[in-house]
């Protein structure tokens, strides 16, 4: 009995030592600044700030080439905490969400041909363009779905993105996994968006598709400040968007949409008035 | 040109052969095995069967609606569990035991991984063993096949492995069952689980799969070759404290374990190599145990064993590619 | 005696049937062909013409740009109408030269055959350059790259691929059967090119009478005829190499670095053509096919011709045709429009009813092995497959997903339905581009 207790002790007390001379020995000379930086980062590693993770980021802000304001998932929280440790004022950027600007989802959008293989944007997209006959319009495979690292992304019944504003933290990276730039990235305070990515004229929108954009600038005379209208489609202008809300019910395609307030005005596809695609 | 054509990447055809149809042939194999446990242990042999069989589907059902995913069992192989675990169970198994057992083998042995393909163990294999460490009365108390006798009035018996291993173990001699008449174990005349009674009839299902294509013959025919040059090794040192090889092949589940177990596809390499390699594997554990482990059937755990070893297995036996000499194979990356 | 083949590959239903008694036929002449500028591995050629222009048969109307690039000839005479882009097999509009054909068939004056022995091995390559050969089996590479070897490689063996391997076609056994005298001479003239010794012509034995056609054919000649087991993908480049030689092309590397130059039967009689007429490639024969058609044939159809024009050729579809394939059912591309032409690659047109299209969606992987298996290059396609849908850039790479020749056996055999081609090939393109990148 005895015995054991001291050989099980003596190999504790041996491998401790050894373990603690091991870490004195090879400690790696870390800046004290860096370390907590890392511990006040959110630690989801998504890269959005550009550094392949969390680790890289916290050494990229401590050597200072980066500013300690480029986690979006952290937010203004983090960028403050992050000035704190580096004894720096910054400027707080304003929070940025993820708009999926389509509503074509297989009910109102018309598809091209019947995808089969993969479930994922890119590869239905190298063939012949992708399925939806819209050049710009959701795939609806869910390649974004899978990109967002904080489940923020669900996929419709009628494959359609939608984006969870609030779980949302615009690290971008399902702009980057979608491979017809269907998501843009727009402050948190605007909730009025146009809810289109064709650039197609009028006519050819309205052949696939029933809440298309058809570029016909009666948003743009309704508040001309806060619309611009961009090779036949028309885009809210995020920096005077106060009044856009106003052209929700002019809209004759029902493709501005306020995404926080859904009761400005009934869901697309219930209206009678709706043009056949 | 009415209604919008299809677009997929190439090929455009496919062979027809489907996991369900892979799943269904097994099942056609394994139903002489079954009919002929039933025509042996009667009733009770059906009652685990079928509690086994309908549990495995009931449970898989439930976990997918349990994990919000499309319900899969139309795909057979929770069917197939269940079946391969009422034959892993004695005929006398009490009905909450073979419940019991196809839970463990669906939620524990394989929806717990993901479901179908995520698991790295046998299912089947998972609960009994599961069962045989939590019941071992129970699920070591055999009844002596009686055919068209329906189960009734059964005599308790012991397995041709079970009596071999006490005789040893008391007298350090084999038992006379143990070295001559062998050919009622080709049939399938000892007390055993409902699957392990017919070497012929497994025989038999095994070649049909080969046949069919469901399965290669490499992990069947290594499994096999290494159990023969295992047992007849120590048969030629010791034969009358050894059995022979042939009493090895016939008794016990190594038939079952052979052709509808260890051949398992989720469970076992992919590589041809690591096919041999991984029965081998298989052969000279259930040999070992069987010859010098606690218990006297050694099949399940040397399967389940040479499961764990499966993705090292898969690892160092990738196949050189084409027009490649030097490739660097294997390796921790 | 057994015959030589490769290790891997899969026995699908061929299917040849249906086309493999039926002579050649001539396609007639559409009201308009669309002629890509693009129809061959390389850059695609300049347009020379403008619209309105009159063009006569076989006149160039896209100049070769840069070494790996052919000239496109005008497949008939008559008017330029447009040049714009135009829906290509590719799946996306391509830039096109439109003629209307003023059914004269003049030919462009000025096209001027050779006797192939007054020529030297460069002049002949420029010849083919000129004609716009490109390699017919349905990979397009331009022929006369394929036959210009580095002085430090040796090439010993050149292998003509008559194996025609992808299931329902049947161009290149019909070919054989009629016009195997032209195959010959090209295979000579290739010959003659490359200064090699061994010409093996390689014939899978479902094509019997194309073997004996074939061996009557070569009896005086230093070509011999060498029947292979039926599998697929036999008339892949690399498994031919190595049924034929046994040898392995490298890995990364070209056919000819190990010695071996393979070049199809119907390359061989384009050569021919090319050569003693002076015509340039402006036809090619296309298998018109699949239970989709109502009377399936084997045209010679001129290049630019749109599918719509073979479809009412053959009698228009059966029933609702569910999925339109350009090539075989192996490797070829399934197309959204019959507005799409024919082009120097396209072998076959096939046409699936909306019945034939199966929309089994894919299950999980069950390990079963089988794409390991068949994979001619030995590849575990399902490990790549995972790897590319979990992200893993560079463990694919280690699992040699660049090796893929996307050949379908494994996606054809998977029992889960997995699209593991489409997968591989997904991830072959993220390797690529990380490549690029470090």
């Amino acid at each position: 009995m005895l015995a054991a207790v001291a050989c099980l002790g003596g190999i504790g007390l041996v491998a401790a030592t050894a373990l603690g001379i091991a870490a004195k020995k090879f400690a790696v000379e870390v800046d004290p600044r860096e370390a907590a930086i890392l511990a006040a980062l959110p630690g989801v590693n998504c890269g959005a700030c550009g550094e392949p993770g969390c680790s890289g980021y916290a050494r990229a802000v401590a050597e200072g080439r980066l500013a300690p304001n480029l986690c979006p998932p952290g937010g203004q929280q983090t960028a403050e905490a992050l000035a704190d440790i580096l004894g720096i004022k910054i400027k707080v950027k304003e929070p940025a969400v993820a708009v999926v600007i389509c509503q074509g989802g297989d009910n109102l959008a018309r598809q091209k041909y019947h995808y089969l293989g993969l479930e994922d944007c890119n590869a239905a997209q190298k063939l012949a363009g992708g399925p939806k006959s819209c050049p710009g319009g959701c795939l609806g495979l869910g390649s974004c779905v899978r990109a967002c690292l904080f489940g923020a992304i669900t996929m419709t019944p009628e494959h359609l993105a939608v984006i969870d504003r609030d779980k949302c933290t615009g690290c971008e990276q399902c702009l980057k996994a979608c491979p017809r730039q269907v998501m843009i990235m727009a402050p948190k305070t605007v909730t009025t968006h146009v809810l289109c990515n064709s650039h197609d004229k009028g006519a050819e929108v309205r052949k696939y598709c029933q809440v298309g954009c058809i570029g016909c600038n009666i948003c743009k005379k309704t508040v001309p400040e806060a619309y611009t209208i961009d090779n036949l489609l028309a885009r809210v202008n995020y920096a005077q968007a106060d009044n856009a809300a106003l052209a929700i019910a002019k809209c004759p395609m029902k493709c501005i949409r306020d995404l926080v307030d859904n009761n400005s005005a009934e869901k697309p596809g219930s209206d009678e008035t709706v043009p056949a695609g | 040109m009415d209604k919008a054509l299809y677009i997929s990447s190439s090929p455009h055809i496919h062979s027809g052969v489907t996991t369900d149809k892979i799943m269904r042939l097994v099942i056609y194999a394994l139903l002489p095995a079954v009919a002929v446990a039933v025509i042996f242990f009667g009733l009770p042999a059906l009652k685990v069967l079928l509690i086994c069989t309908l549990g495995c589907v009931a449970c898989e059902a439930l976990c997918c609606k349990l994990m919000k995913q499309p319900v899969s069992i139309g795909d057979g192989s929770a069917a197939l569990t269940g079946i391969l675990l009422a034959l892993n169970l004695p005929p006398s198994s009490p009905w909450w035991m073979a419940l019991l057992g196809a839970a463990i083998a669906i939620i524990i042995g394989k929806m717990i991984f993901g479901g179908l393909g995520y698991n790295p163990f046998n299912p089947a294999l998972v609960a009994r063993v599961v069962l045989l460490i939590s019941f071992p009365i129970q699920m070591t108390s055999w009844t002596a096949p009686a055919p068209l006798s329906m189960g009734f009035d059964a005599l308790s018996s012991a397995t041709p492995l079970g009596e071999m291993k006490s005789a040893v173990m008391l007298t350090g001699q084999l038992p006379e069952m143990a070295t001559s008449g062998f050919d009622r174990y080709f049939y399938g005349l000892m007390a055993g689980s409902l699957g392990e009674v017919s070497a012929l009839v497994l025989l038999l299902g095994g070649l049909f799969l080969i046949f069919k294509r469901v399965i290669t013959w490499h992990i069947p025919v290594s499994f096999i070759g290494s159990v023969i040059v295992m047992a007849g090794i120590f048969w030629l040192i010791d034969p009358t404290r050894y059995p022979s090889p042939l009493f090895h092949l016939l008794t016990g589940g190594l038939m079952l374990g052979v052709f509808f177990m260890a051949t398992d596809m989720v469970t076992s390499p992919i590589t041809a190599r690591g096919m041999l390699i991984f029965g081998c594997g298989c052969g000279l554990l259930t040999v070992l145990i069987r010859l010098f482990g606690g218990y006297p059937e050694g099949v399940s755990f040397a399967i389940l064993l040479m499961n764990a070893a499966t993705p090292l297995i898969d690892r160092y036996t990738r196949a050189e590619i084409y027009g490649d000499h030097h490739h660097d194979r294997g390796g921790l990356q | 005696m057994k015959l030589p083949t490769f290790p891997g590959g899969i026995h699908p239903l061929d299917n040849k049937a249906t086309t493999a008694t039926k002579a050649l036929v001539n396609c007639s002449l559409p009201n308009e062909l669309i002629v890509p500028m693009l129809q061959h591995i390389g850059a695609p050629a300049a347009c020379c013409v403008t619209v309105g222009q009159q063009v006569a048969k076989g006149e160039q109307i896209g100049t070769a740009v840069g070494p790996v690039s052919v000239p496109i000839h005008a497949p008939t005479s008559g008017e330029v109408i447009a040049i714009e882009p135009r829906l290509h097999p590719v799946g996306r509009p391509l830039p096109a030269v439109v003629i209307r054909p003023d059914g004269d068939e003049r030919w462009h004056k000025g096209l001027q055959g050779y006797d192939p022995d007054s020529l030297n091995p460069d002049e002949l390559r420029q010849l083919l350059q000129q004609a716009g050969i490109v390699g017919l089996g349905g990979a397009t590479f331009p022929t006369h790259i394929k036959l210009s070897p580095p002085p430090d490689r040796r090439i010993d063996t050149l292998i003509i691929n008559g194996v025609e391997c992808e299931p329902y076609l049947t161009g290149d056994h019909r070919l054989m059967l009629e016009e195997g005298s032209k195959i010959v001479d090209g295979i000579l003239i290739l010959r003659q090119i490359l200064g090699v010794n061994q010409v093996i012509l390689a014939i899978e034995n479902n094509k019997p009478d194309a073997i004996d056609a074939m061996r009557k054919l070569c009896l005086k000649t230093p070509i011999e005829v060498q029947p292979l087991p039926v599998k697929y993908p036999q008339g892949a480049e690399k498994q031919l190499i190595e049924a034929i030689t046994g040898r392995q092309v490298p890995s990364g590397k070209l056919p000819m670095d190990c010695g071996a130059v393979v070049q199809n039967v119907g390359t061989a009689a384009a050569v021919s053509t090319a050569v003693r007429q002076g015509r340039p490639l402006i036809e090619r024969i296309t298998t018109v096919t699949g239970t989709g058609v109502r009377n399936p044939q084997n045209l010679r159809a001129v290049i630019g011709t749109p599918l719509s024009h073979l479809i009412e050729q053959c009698g228009g579809f059966s029933d609702d045709p569910g999925k339109i394939i350009l090539g075989g059912p192996m490797m070829g591309n399934s197309q959204i429009s019959l507005e799409v032409p024919v082009i120097r690659g396209t072998s076959g047109l096939l046409v699936l009813r909306h019945q034939d299209v199966s929309i089994k969606k894919p299950g999980p992987c069950i390990r079963c092995g089988q794409c390991v298996k068949v994979c001619p290059i030995h590849l575990q396609p399902t490990v790549i497959a995972l790897c590319a849908r979990l992200g893993l850039i560079e463990r694919a790479d280690s699992y040699n997903a660049l090796d893929c020749i996307e050949c379908g056996c494994c996606t054809y055999q998977c029992p889960a339905t997995l699209p593991l081609v489409q997968s591989i090939r997904e991830i072959k393109g993220a390797i690529m581009e990380h490549k690029r990148k470090h």
